[in-house]
C-alpha cells in the first residue's frame, strides 16, 4: 500500500502537513555510455569511435523506478547527467520515457573522469536540483559497473543509501525498500531524502510512444558546465595502464557431426568422471 | 610502515581477503563487526582480528562505513581490502568517498609490484579487461568472491575488541527474508552446460539434463533463460551480472556470445559450442563448434552420451 507522501525534508513537510500541494522531487542519475552491442575489437583494441552513445539499461531501470512512483504518488522526475555535447541528444531517451525535466553538465573528455571526480560532479548537479527528496541510481554502469556512484554521492550529500532495491515504496516521509542481497532479500526503511540504488532487471522499462519522442526535446532543461558550477575537480585517483580485449587462443575447429561433437566431448569434457 | 585491513560480514569471502592481503607484504589486520564466530575463524587462520561489538546495522551502508574509517584511522592502515559481494561492493564506495579513496570494485587478479597494486577488472562491459591502480595513499580494493582461496588455518592469531564511536542510523530493517538458494554453485563446476536462448523450447531440458549428468557437469544459463523466460533460478546465470566461471570445459548450447555472457566462461580451459547460427560471435570464441539446430543435435547427443 502507498501512505500518501508527506516530504522529504522539514520546510517540505511542514509545507505538506500544512495542505500545500507539494510534488514529491525524484531526480535519476544516468550515464552516458557507447552502445555495447556495437563495440568492435581490432588488434585486442575496442574500437569506440563512431560507437553511438546511449543510456546504459540499468540506468533505464532506475529511470522507470522513478517514473512509477511518481506516477503513484503525484511526482516529478529530473534526470541528471555527466557527458559530451551529444548528451543533449542522449537525454531526450529519458525525456521520452516520461522523466520531466532534465539537469546536464557538459565537458569534453568528460568520459576521462574516475569514480571520485564523477561523483562529485554528479552531486554538485544534484544540488542544483531544489527540494529533492529521493536520488535513483543504478546498481551499476553499463560499461564499467563499478557501483560506486550512488554510494560515493549519498557519502557528498550525507543521505542514507541503500543498494541493489528491487522495489520502492513510499510511506509519508520515508521509502520502504526491499534490498535484495545474494543469501536474502531485506526490507528497509530508509528516511527521506535517500539514495536508492535500483538492481538490473526490478522492472522493465517503458518504451516510449513516437509523439513523446518528437515532445522530449521541448522539455525543460538546464545546462551546466564545470566553470558554471565552481567545483574544483580533484585530479584522479585511479590510473589506468591497459584495457584490452582478453588475448584469444581457441582452436576454432568445426566439429560437422554429431559423432564428432561425441568424440570431443569424450576426450575434453570428462572432468567430472 | 602502514597496513592492510579486511573486512567481510561473509566468512567465507572474509578468509578469502586474508590471503589476498597476503600478496601486500605488510601487516594485516581483520576487522570483525558483531561477529564472534568469525573473529575466531581468522583467527585460526593466523590474523590480528580487530573485534567491534555494539549496536551496530549491518544494513545500513554509511554506519559500517563510519566503523571502518575510525578503525582504519586507529589501526593505521592505508589499505583496505573489502569482498565484492553485493554487501561490500554498495560499503566500497562510501567507505571510499569518507577516506577520500581511489576505488576499484570486481577486481579478478591483483599484481603487487613494490608499492603498487595493480589490478584487473572488466572493462567495457567485459569487452575489455583493464589493468587498474589507485594512486590515492588510502585504497579501498573489493576483490571479486573466488579470486583467491580461503586462508588457511595458521598459528599466531589474535583477538583484540576494539570499540568504535556509535552512529545515529536512518536506515532500520523492518524485515529479513532469506533466499532459497540453490545447492549448487556453477560457480564451482569442472563441467559446465550453458543453455541459451536457442534451445527453444523447455522440452529440450531433460535432453540438456542427461547430457550434463553424463559429463558429471553443471547447467547454467545465459540471463534472458533465467530473468525473461525463468527457466532457471538466478544464481545459474553465467556472465558479468551472473556467475564468472573457470570450468575445464564448457559446452554452450545456443548461446550467440555476446560479450556479457563471454566473460562469464572466458576462464574455460575447453570452450565447445553448438549454435545454429553460423555467424555467431560464440564460434569465433570456441574450440571447437558446432553449426546445427539443437531440437536435432540434443536428442541425437543425449542418446550417444547415454
Amino acid at each position: 500500500m502507498i501512505v500518501p507522501y508527506l516530504g522529504g525534508n522539514d520546510e517540505k513537510r511542514e509545507a505538506v502537513l500544512k495542505g500545500v500541494r507539494e510534488l514529491m522531487k525524484i531526480v535519476v542519475a544516468m550515464k552516458q555510455i557507447p552502445d555495447l552491442q556495437q563495440i568492435r575489437i581490432r588488434d585486442r583494441k575496442p574500437i569506440l569511435d563512431g560507437v553511438p552513445l546511449t543510456f546504459g539499461k540499468i540506468d533505464k531501470n532506475a529511470l522507470e523506478a522513478a517514473v512509477q512512483i511518481k506516477e503513484a504518488v503525484n511526482g516529478e522526475v529530473v534526470v541528471v547527467s555527466v557527458g559530451n555535447e551529444e548528451l543533449e541528444d542522449t537525454i531526450k531517451e529519458a525525456l521520452a520515457a516520461d522523466a520531466d525535466s532534465s539537469v546536464m553538465l557538459i565537458e569534453d573528455d568528460i568520459e576521462k573522469m574516475d569514480s571520485a571526480q564523477t561523483a562529485k560532479v554528479l552531486a554538485e548537479l544534484i544540488k542544483q536540483v531544489e527540494r529533492y527528496d529521493l536520488v535513483i541510481f543504478g546498481e551499476g554502469s553499463g560499461d564499467n559497473y563499478s557501483g560506486q556512484m550512488g554510494s560515493r554521492v549519498a557519502e557528498i550529500l550525507g543521505l542514507p543509501q541503500a543498494g541493489y532495491v528491487t522495489s520502492i515504496e513510499i510511506d509519508g516521509i520515508a521509502a520502504i525498500v526491499k534490498r535484495s542481497l545474494e543469501d536474502q532479500e531485506e526490507i528497509l526503511e530508509v528516511k527521506l531524502p535517500a539514495v536508492i540504488s535500483v538492481a538490473a532487471d526490478l522492472n522493465e522499462p517503458r518504451i516510449p510512444s513516437v509523439s513523446k519522442v518528437l515532445k522530449a526535446g521541448k522539455k525543460p532543461k538546464e545546462i551546466f558546465n564545470l566553470d558554471d558550477l565552481d567545483i574544483e575537480v580533484c585530479e584522479a585517483l585511479v590510473a589506468t595502464s591497459s584495457s584490452l580485449a582478453p588475448a584469444s587462443n581457441r582452436k576454432g575447429i568445426e566439429l560437422k557431426s554429431v559423432s564428432e561433437l561425441v568424440e570431443v566431448l569424450k576426450s575434453e569434457a570428462s572432468g567430472g568422471n | 610502515m602502514a597496513g592492510v585491513m579486511t573486512y567481510s560480514n561473509n566468512t567465507a569471502l572474509a578468509l578469502e581477503l586474508l590471503t589476498a592481503a597476503g600478496l601486500m607484504g605488510q601487516e594485516v589486520k581483520a576487522l570483525s563487526i558483531n561477529n564472534e564466530q568469525q573473529a575466531q575463524e581468522l583467527k585460526d587462520a593466523g590474523a590480528s582480528v580487530y573485534e567491534v561489538t555494539g549496536e551496530y546495522s549491518a544494513a545500513d551502508t554509511n554506519m559500517v562505513a563510519e566503523i571502518l574509517k575510525q578503525a582504519a584511522a586507529a589501526l593505521g592502515v592505508d589499505i583496505i581490502l573489502l569482498s565484492s559481494d553485493r554487501r561490500g561492493k554498495e560499503l566500497s564506495g562510501r567507505l571510499a568517498q569518507k577516506l577520500n579513496a581511489g576505488c576499484l570494485t570486481d577486481i579478478k587478479a591483483i599484481q603487487v609490484n613494490g608499492t603498487e597494486i595493480e589490478c584487473e577488472r572488466n572493462a567495457l562491459g567485459g569487452a575489455a579487461i583493464a589493468v587498474q591502480s589507485i594512486k590515492s595513499t588510502k585504497q579501498v580494493l573489493a576483490i571479486s568472491p573466488k579470486v583467491f582461496k580461503q586462508a588457511e588455518p595458521a598459528g599466531d592469531g589474535s583477538i583484540n575488541n576494539y570499540a568504535v564511536e556509535e552512529t545515529i542510523s536512518a536506515v532500520s530493517v523492518k524485515e529479513i527474508i532469506p533466499k532459497s538458494t540453490d545447492s549448487v554453485d556453477i560457480a564451482d563446476a569442472d563441467v559446465l552446460i550453458a543453455v541459451g536462448c536457442g534451445v527453444q523450447t523447455k522440452y529440450n531440458l531433460p535432453a540438456v539434463e542427461a547430457i550434463a549428468q553424463s559429463l558429471g557437469g553443471l547447467v547454467g544459463c545465459s540471463k534472458p533463460v533465467a530473468t525473461d523466460w525463468k527457466w532457471f533460478s538466478e544464481e545459474r546465470i553465467i556472465g558479468l551480472s551472473g556467475k564468472i566461471c573457470s570450468p575445464d570445459a564448457a559446452l554452450i548450447l545456443g548461446v550467440s556470445g555476446q560479450v556479457q555472457f563471454a566473460v562469464g566462461v572466458r576462464g574455460a580451459r575447453v570452450l565447445i559450442s553448438i549454435n545454429s547460427d553460423e555467424n555467431a560471435p560464440i564460434n569465433s570464441m570456441a574450440d571447437y563448434y558446432m553449426v546445427a539446430d539443437l531440437n536435432d543435435v540434443l536428442p541425437q547427443l543425449k542418446d550417444a552420451m547415454s
